[in-house]
């Protein structure tokens, strides 16, 4: 912890604070469309603690980028915060203003996005991007926005060189170190990432994966991190939350779920990825698809693909229960311990 | 000839168009014209000059050519619009001039698109040394100024009635059309769809008629519209400096006449005012329908107000659920 | 780099497609343009007669090919020949009278044009959803139908005619000899409100649609949430992210447009009675002045050529991909 204050001569980095970095309550995004509004995100609920590593995943239109985006106050519209609490250190950013967010904004909490192509202006060097961050909070000597500049690209293994570089002209994976890069100029205390590895390679994959886990080691950030590869997130995070149809459908350390997954759809996840090394089994996926969001079923989202499907799932919710450190959204487990 | 508006992300379907797509497609093209508002009054306005072109004696009672002795007359009951230097009827003139200005617009519309169609697509399909020789001759005929190339085309040329109007301002204004449908056309010939044609091995010609160009249907009728605007506009620009037959029953001729005779500093409004606004309104109808079209393809250009359509969202949602609830019943 | 010699090399190219229509297009109309031209002039003496010949390459003594690479090299040297209908006065002499005029009202009102039309069009997309986006673009849509002229005619109507207070003939007061006073300089501008006004009025829409069009889709754009995230300012987030990325449709939609422009430029000189190289055109047209008007043909193509490779350097300049893009 002392490592990342030491380095601070030019007072850029944040200090690590105690307590639960983040803590949402009850978050809810909708899609106000013309046909109807969609819930994209519906109550969901979880904690991310200083230096974790938090993955989310889940199968594509489950949420996990709108959470993201509404997490870090990013939505475009026609999505909008419906409902819900987002806490960075006890303040709640949804109440925030444009302004009072402009500080937060990448100092304490930065984003790292899929493609770097993408997401990096086209019409900039690398370095001038990392300059309009520096910038936006205050810092105005050419001398230190040059010598931080340096330093990330250092720390994630590109040669300042590319300081001058278009985003173009960069390979795809130095993209995405780049992208790192800028999300570590503050050292902010949480990075939220979204799927920033799926533009890659496998190789390029696992290379930056590596690199975010050695960066994490040394200066103690807490990542979000959402993917819909679980293999990719099984050797890197601390605790993983599955989510499906907009809402959390289990959440808790990541061993423990890919050891004994609780919620059938959980199960079924881990049954479609097989592992390299383990025994041959027969591949079984999940018939069915997701529910349509702009009517959403009244009771278990799940309930139409379930194996484990109980009547009493079609007409009522399920509520979260806390199981062995694991919170499970299931019936199956309403007696074995307490509801959230 | 207007600045062409470019818009980003024209429609573009996975795959062919089947007949049964093609009849909805068409119940979609009707309703998007009556809820688009833009589109409606296009349409309204377009469908009443064409009236108007093909029925003049519901309209108007004098025959436009007519001289009379009451030379430079203000409107009157007899003569709503007023005359003209010749005596001839201002409003019976107008009326009847909607027909030669939507045969020029129409004929120019469609020859200019299918011109363009034929090169730009072969261009594209052709490819090699037949795209850069085509591909040269677009580009400096798009840069060449067309205005100034019509006015001394049209000098060289005794007198320009419709017909030579017509070739003249196809000939000069493909190029663009041209370049755009080369530009789409490239990017659908590596299409699935396509290279499923090519390999059940279809001839180029029938790929091209068949599969290609209905795909390309939305940028054809835009394409069609722009030169049709492009036709009125240009035109009636070449009628006004009087480089059009002057003895043709137009509006742009009639402008011609007004400005010679210096309608403006006589006081006679009315035939100044009059034909240059009908120019203007069939403009608006063509641009109007084309942008709506636009809108219709591409939904985030539409302009509906935040609280617009957080209104329609929640009365599409209270609907749903009633529905929900009636049939969960 | 490589890219400006592309295009340079393009417009020569132009240039040549140019000329060569300005050469076989008297020959392959109908009707002699030597005794056209002629019969409308009294007293052509045989140097003159000369002139208008070598101004349209005509030389019967020798080769289609020989008049025809004569023609280039007059050309090249600037002998553009006589204009039949100011009594001989050389070619080169008229256009440059005429040429500040065009260029000073046609030039800067679409400069102008570009970037109000722009800006405008970059707030309308920025407050997407508001009431102003609503009703913005039927405006714009309307007014780029409408004919140049009319518009003219009717600021002409407006401003001229029935409220007096503007000039709507010539480019300064009549009998005024031009020089670089101050009062000279107020009449100008004076006399150039009216039709600036109507060519901005037609010009300006087709750029508010576009950019507002194009910025639109940026903004939905992931570097320009990267930007929000990071917590840039509003307004650096639209100016130097969005409308930056934006604006190169626009740029290279200029090169597009400039054919409207000079149609709009014609126009206008005409009903104001602008002193500039369109209404030259016109005349020369009205007088069968053919050296004339192949001249002013010429050197209109020559500056919408200059314009587009400005454009383009433009272009190059502000986006990065076109410069190291093979």
């Amino acid at each position: 912890m002392a490592h990342a204050l030491a380095d601070d001569q030019y007072g850029l980095a944040s200090p690590i604070r105690p307590g639960p970095v983040l803590e949402i309550r009850d978050l809810s995004v909708e899609y106000v469309l013309e046909s109807g509004i969609v819930g994209a995100v519906e109550n969901v609920s979880f904690d991310v603690a200083p230096g974790e590593f938090l993955a989310i995943v889940g199968e594509s239109g489950c949420g996990k980028s709108t959470l993201l985006f509404g997490i870090a106050q990013l939505l475009n519209p026609p999505a909008e915060i419906s409902g819900g609490t987002v806490a960075f250190h006890g303040r709640n950013l949804v109440q925030l203003t444009e302004r009072e967010l402009a500080a937060v904004r990448w100092r304490d909490m930065s984003v790292v996005m899929q493609s770097a192509m993408n997401a990096l202006n086209p019409v900039q060097s690398v370095g001038a991007q990392f300059r309009d961050a520096m910038r936006a909070h205050g810092k105005t000597s050419k001398a230190e926005i040059h010598e931080r500049s340096v330093e990330v690209l250092k720390m994630v293994g590109i040669d300042p060189v590319h300081l001058k570089s278009y985003p173009h002209q960069l390979s795809g994976g130095m993209r995405q170190r780049s992208m790192i890069a800028m999300a570590m100029l503050f050292t902010p205390e949480l990075i939220i990432m979204d799927e920033p590895t799926s533009a890659l390679d496998v190789v390029a994959q696992r290379s930056l994966m590596a690199q975010i886990k050695d960066l994490q080691r040394e200066y103690h950030f807490a990542v979000i991190f959402v993917t819909h590869d679980m293999s990719l997130v099984r050797h890197f995070s601390d605790r993983l939350m599955v989510m499906y149809a907009g809402q959390v459908s289990e959440v808790g350390p990541t061993q423990k779920l890919f050891d004994h997954p609780h919620h059938p759809y959980t199960v079924g996840l881990m049954e479609a990825f097989p592992s390299i090394r383990g025994p041959r089994v027969q591949l079984t996926g999940i018939p069915g698809s997701p529910p349509d969001l702009a009517r959403p079923p009244a009771g278990c989202r799940f309930s139409a693909r379930c194996p484990k499907v109980m009547p009493r799932c079609e007409t009522d919710p399920p509520p979260e229960y806390e199981v062995d450190e694991t919170s499970v959204r299931c019936f199956l487990y309403e007696d074995a311990g307490g509801s959230q | 000839m207007a600045i062409p508006v470019t818009t980003t992300g024209l429609p573009q379907p996975a795959q062919g168009v089947s007949g049964a797509q093609r009849r909805s497609a068409l119940n979609r093209i009707t309703k998007a014209i009556r809820t688009n508002r833009k589109a409606t009054i296009g349409v309204v306005l377009m469908a009443i000059f064409i009236f108007v072109a093909f029925f003049p004696g519901l309209f108007a009672h004098q025959n436009p050519d007519t001289a009379t002795t009451q030379v430079f007359a203000h409107p009157s009951a007899a003569h709503w619009l007023g005359t003209d230097n010749l005596g001839r009827d201002v409003y019976a003139q107008v009326i009847d001039g909607t027909r030669n200005v939507l045969i020029l617009a129409l004929s120019v519309g469609i020859l200019t698109t299918a011109v363009a169609m034929l090169i730009g697509v072969a261009a594209a399909y052709l490819g090699g040394l037949w795209d850069g020789v085509l591909n040269f001759i677009t580009d400096v005929l798009l840069v060449i100024p067309i205005f100034p190339l019509l006015i001394i085309i049209a000098a060289y040329l005794p007198s320009a009635g419709n017909d030579v109007l017509i070739l003249v301002l196809t000939f000069t204004g493909w190029s663009y059309t041209a370049r755009q449908l080369r530009s789409q056309a490239q990017s659908l010939r590596n299409r699935d769809f396509l290279l499923a044609a090519r390999v059940r091995g279809e001839r180029p010609i029938y790929i091209i008629v068949v599969e290609i160009l209905p795909t390309m249907t939305s940028l054809l009728l835009a394409s069609f519209l722009n030169n049709a605007l492009y036709a009125v506009l240009a035109g009636s620009g070449l009628q006004f400096i009087g480089l059009g037959n002057a003895n043709n029953v137009s509006w742009g001729t009639t402008l011609y006449w007004a400005q010679q005779n210096n309608a403006l500093g006589s006081g006679l409004y009315a035939w100044a005012i009059v034909p240059g606004a009908c120019i203007a309104l069939l403009g608006a109808a063509f641009a109007f329908i084309n942008y709506a079209f636009d809108e219709i393809g591409n939904p985030a250009l539409r302009p509906l107000t935040a609280a617009k359509v957080r209104k329609a969202a929640e009365a599409s949602t209270k609907r749903r659920l009633a529905d929900h609830g009636a049939r969960a019943r | 780099m490589r890219f400006i010699i592309r295009r340079a090399g393009f417009f020569v190219l132009t240039l040549w497609a140019a000329l060569s229509l300005n050469f076989f297009l008297p020959r392959i109309m109908p009707g002699n343009p030597i005794n056209n031209i002629i019969s409308k002039l009294h007293n052509v003496t045989p140097a003159q007669e000369l002139a208008i010949e070598r101004s349209l390459g005509i030389d019967n003594k020798a080769s289609i090919w020989h008049q025809y690479v004569t023609y280039f090299a007059n050309t090249a040297q600037g002998k553009l020949g006589l204009s039949v209908a100011n009594g001989g006065e050389p070619v080169s002499e008229l256009i440059r009278q005429g040429l500040p005029w065009t260029l000073g009202l046609i030039g800067i009102t679409t400069i102008l044009a570009f970037i109000i039309g722009t800006a405008i069009g970059a707030i309308a997309a920025w407050r997407r959803g508001s009431r102003l986006d609503s009703a913005l673009p039927p405006l714009f849509v309307f007014t780029t139908a409408i004919p140049f002229f009319w518009v003219g005619m009717m600021l002409i109507l407006i401003f001229s005619s029935v409220l007096g207070i503007l000039p709507s003939y010539g480019a300064y007061p009549l009998g005024v000899t031009p020089s670089f006073s101050l009062a000279f300089i107020g009449q100008v501008l004076e006399y150039a409100i009216l039709p600036a006004l109507t060519l901005l009025i037609t010009s300006i829409g087709g750029w508010v649609l576009t950019m507002r069009n194009t910025m639109v889709t940026t903004l939905t754009e992931d570097y320009v949430r990267m930007a929000r995230a990071k917590g840039l300012s509003s307004s650096k987030i639209m100016v130097t992210v969005a409308a930056r990325n934006a604006i190169l449709p626009n740029l290279t939609g200029f090169a597009m447009s400039l054919g409207f422009v000079v149609s709009g430029a014609i126009l206008v000189e005409y009903v104001f009675n602008y002193p500039g190289l369109g209404n030259m055109l016109l005349t020369a047209v009205n007088n069968v002045d053919y050296p004339l008007m192949q001249g002013l043909f010429l050197i209109i193509t020559i500056c919408v050529l200059v314009a587009i490779l400005l454009s383009d350097i433009a272009t190059a300049i502000l986006d990065p991909r076109t410069r190291t893009a093979s």
